[in-house]
């Protein structure tokens, strides 16, 4: 079978983003025929003379009455090496909410810029959010590149620009890609071009069939959120206990000795059971259920993790913020924070930083950190946490900011500071009272 | 460096695609299970809802789904379907709640429509059964693939207390962390398919061996053709004058409302050979179809904004 590659695209208003995705779909032959006659329609009731790609993935009556993409949508394609789900994130003034969620689960994230326009301010925004958010590839997509005359120069001095920017985010050079392509005239995205023969590396839809896919960390220390305890009570199963989850990070085997979080008491992992019989190890990303040597009380928003290597629970995080509301944050905000499968309530004790994701530095304690801002924070938890390092595990150092009032998901947090610019205005947050 | 730190390990092999999908699904229901007081299948007896509740039962085993399954029926199903419905909640012992239409027309709450079809009027019995039953979470078995509306739908997805979907106001859906809070009067609709493709389905079918209704596989069937579908004769009317039945080799490929849910001509009698037709299919499963999605550019999403799943 096939691997699953998750990926995000971004990109600014009008630089051909939705173009280029209906060109990936229509190239891989991902678009079936009553799709392609309703875009075809559609096309020709506006005056143009062949079909308007953007048209398969704006799927909402407002999207398509202002031509602009409105809010993530996910799209599905397969070629014989792999499949694809692509977080399809619109470029207007909601960027950073939507570059958040798109990035939080990519693989990889395809920026797109306007050979025209080259690397502008947004495009430097998204890069550094996705930076920010941990996702370990890169591609540049040097669109309408046909709109310069193929130009090798124009596409060089993009690429240069745009490397060296991802570079003092931290991208190594064998992480971040540059490929010259025409979304509108198909070069480079799923066919090769012959219109720039300067060019020498892999088309779009090569390099996404082939990047190795970064694996979820399996010789990270192993994390397990206890999402659900399952007692079956039935007379086949009478004294059945099993701790049902998702393995977070690393690898779990029978007889690995592990520890339970918060309360800090020791067992051993007994048998990995699944519906479909017992496994020798599960690896991150794989749903089971564990039984363990001993009968202990564990609930829900628990941490089974290895033994040696066990985070030690905190009541006060240091994290980075990445502000989704309208509602803007202020120091003492009373929030809830979910953590794996774990909601406590917290306060926001101080604001410490907002990050400039343009200039790439940080400004000193703010007063608010509005929608669409980054900046960092010390949060009081009623509850301690095992928490880890975003930058070690994007899994067990994520958390959602909740509104107790009414639900809302206030902001995307990440344990720690995932990038060095906003590392770099204070090295380690004083101890709490 | 950082965002590189991951890249390197690759010694232990990945879950495939299929595994991946379904370590992702059972991931869902098991949150569900623990922040929710009242979740409840939608179960129509149809390939994705046979699904969901073939991985909530992976989910919860050895015990048994810690959830009912509710039913809205049209009143025009096929009997296959029904039957085959009735079996599979004997098989595992389920708890089955069946909101009939019907019901609802004979008291008066709701009106035949002129078309004869009943597929729009399940949102009253749906939305009415949620309110009686006070569930909170309600799954369904809806694929974002399927269609462009559905494209943006999240997998966790708030409605307000009368069951509207508002696409400009979802919430942002970060790592696997899904927020459930919701006010009362409120639910959410939860959708552990959402990342998968009918291809996925069928290939998941296959490799589980997931018993479905004979239905979808080709059989003799007498049907007349109404506005380019082939449809069978039934209790929602039909033939009309002037429609001429015929008998044909077909299958569905999808399974809803008999007045709306056309048959296909196919011979395909295995998993193995619908597998083999949906891959060389130019047509998506609802153009192929499904009437009530042709209404309008924005059919679905005018649905899902009144309700519907």
């Amino acid at each position: 079978m096939s691997s699953l590659l998750r990926l995000a695209t971004a990109g600014s208003v009008d630089d051909g983003k939705s173009t280029l995705v209906g060109r990936l779909l229509y190239d891989t032959k991902s678009v079936l025929a009553d799709q392609l006659d309703a875009v075809t329609r559609a096309s020709v009731d506006r005056g143009l003379s062949t079909p308007d790609l953007s048209l398969l993935v704006d799927g909402l009556r407002s999207e398509r009455e202002q031509g602009i993409t409105i809010d993530v949508a996910y799209r599905y394609f397969a070629t014989p090496k792999r499949s694809f789900v692509l977080a399809d994130t619109p470029g207007h003034v909601q960027y950073t909410r939507n570059t958040v969620t798109g990035a939080s689960t990519a693989q990889l994230a395809v920026l797109l810029v306007d050979a025209r326009k080259g690397v502008i301010e947004q495009t430097r925004r998204h890069a550094a959010v996705l930076a920010l958010l941990g996702v370990p590839r890169l591609v540049l997509a040097v669109n309408k590149i046909d709109l310069v005359d193929y130009d090798e120069e124009t596409f060089r001095v993009i690429a240069k620009e745009f490397t060296d920017h991802a570079t003092s985010l931290g991208y190594a050079d064998g992480s971040v890609l540059t490929i010259p392509v025409s979304a509108l005239a198909g070069d480079n995205v799923v066919e090769r071009s012959a219109r720039t023969p300067w060019y020498s590396g892999p088309t779009l839809l090569e390099h996404l069939e082939t990047v190795p896919v970064a694996p979820d960390p399996h010789d990270a220390p192993f994390r397990f959120p206890v999402q659900y305890v399952i007692r079956p009570r039935t007379p086949e199963h009478p004294d059945y206990r099993g701790y049902a989850g998702q393995v977070a990070a690393g690898t779990v085997r029978p007889g690995d000795e592990v520890v339970v979080l918060p309360a800090g008491l020791r067992t051993t992992v007994q048998r990995i059971d699944t519906a479909d019989g017992e496994l020798a190890e599960a690896g991150a990303g794989r749903s089971v259920t564990l039984v363990l040597a001993d009968d202990l009380d564990i609930a829900r928003g628990d941490v089974i993790a290895v033994a040696g290597s066990a985070p030690v629970p905190t009541d006060e995080l240091d994290a980075t913020l990445a502000w989704l509301s309208e509602k803007p944050l202020r120091p003492g905000a009373r929030v809830l924070v979910k953590h794996g499968a774990r909601t406590v309530q917290a306060f926001v004790e101080e604001l410490s930083s907002r990050f400039d994701e343009q200039k790439l530095s940080t400004l000193e304690s703010p007063e608010t950190l509005q929608l669409n801002e980054i900046g960092r924070a010390r949060v009081r938890l009623a509850e301690p946490l095992p928490v880890d390092e975003y930058e070690v595990s994007r899994r067990t150092g994520a958390f959602l900011v909740i509104d107790p009032a009414d639900g809302t998901t206030l902001a995307a947090g990440m344990v720690g500071a995932p990038l060095p610019v906003l590392r770099s205005d204070r090295d380690v947050v004083s101890p709490g009272p | 460096m950082t965002t590189t730190a991951h890249v390197n390990s690759a010694a232990v092999p990945d879950l495939d695609n299929l595994a991946a999908l379904e370590s992702e699904a059972i991931h869902i229901f098991r949150e569900v299970a623990g922040e929710f007081d009242r979740p409840v299948i939608l179960f129509s007896g149809g390939k994705d809802s046979t699904l969901l509740l073939h991985l909530a039962i992976k989910a919860f085993w050895p015990a048994p789904v810690p959830f009912p399954l509710l039913h809205v029926d049209t009143g025009h199903n096929f009997d296959e379907v029904i039957a085959f419905r009735d079996h599979v909640v004997e098989k595992h012992g389920l708890r089955l709640i069946v909101a009939k239409v019907q019901d609802w027309i004979d008291d008066g709450r709701l009106a035949e429509r002129p078309d004869g079809t009943r597929n729009p009027l399940q949102t009253q019995p749906l939305l009415d059964t949620i309110a009686e039953h006070r569930f909170d979470a309600v799954f369904g078995g809806g694929r974002r693939d399927e269609e462009r509306a559905r494209a943006k739908e999240r997998i966790f997805s708030l409605r307000n207390a009368f069951g509207q979907w508002d696409p400009r106001r979802q919430r942002p859906e970060l790592w696997n962390l899904y927020n459930g809070r919701h006010r009362p009067g409120e639910h959410v609709r939860v959708f552990p398919l959402s990342n998968w493709t009918e291809a996925d389905v069928w290939n998941y079918i296959a490799r589980e061996q997931v018993e479905l209704p004979s239905i979808y596989y080709a059989h003799r069937r007498k049907v007349f053709k109404r506005d380019g579908m082939w449809l069978t004769e039934g209790p929602w009317g039909g033939p009309r004058d002037g429609e001429e039945v015929t008998e044909l080799t077909v299958r569905y490929r999808t399974v809803g409302d008999g007045s709306c849910t056309g048959a296909v001509e196919s011979t395909a009698s295995t998993v193995e050979e619908v597998i083999a037709e949906v891959l060389a299919s130019r047509l998506t499963e609802r153009g192929a179809t499904r009437a009530d999605d042709r209404l309008s550019e924005a059919a679905m999403e005018d649905r899902k904004r009144e309700g519907y799943f």
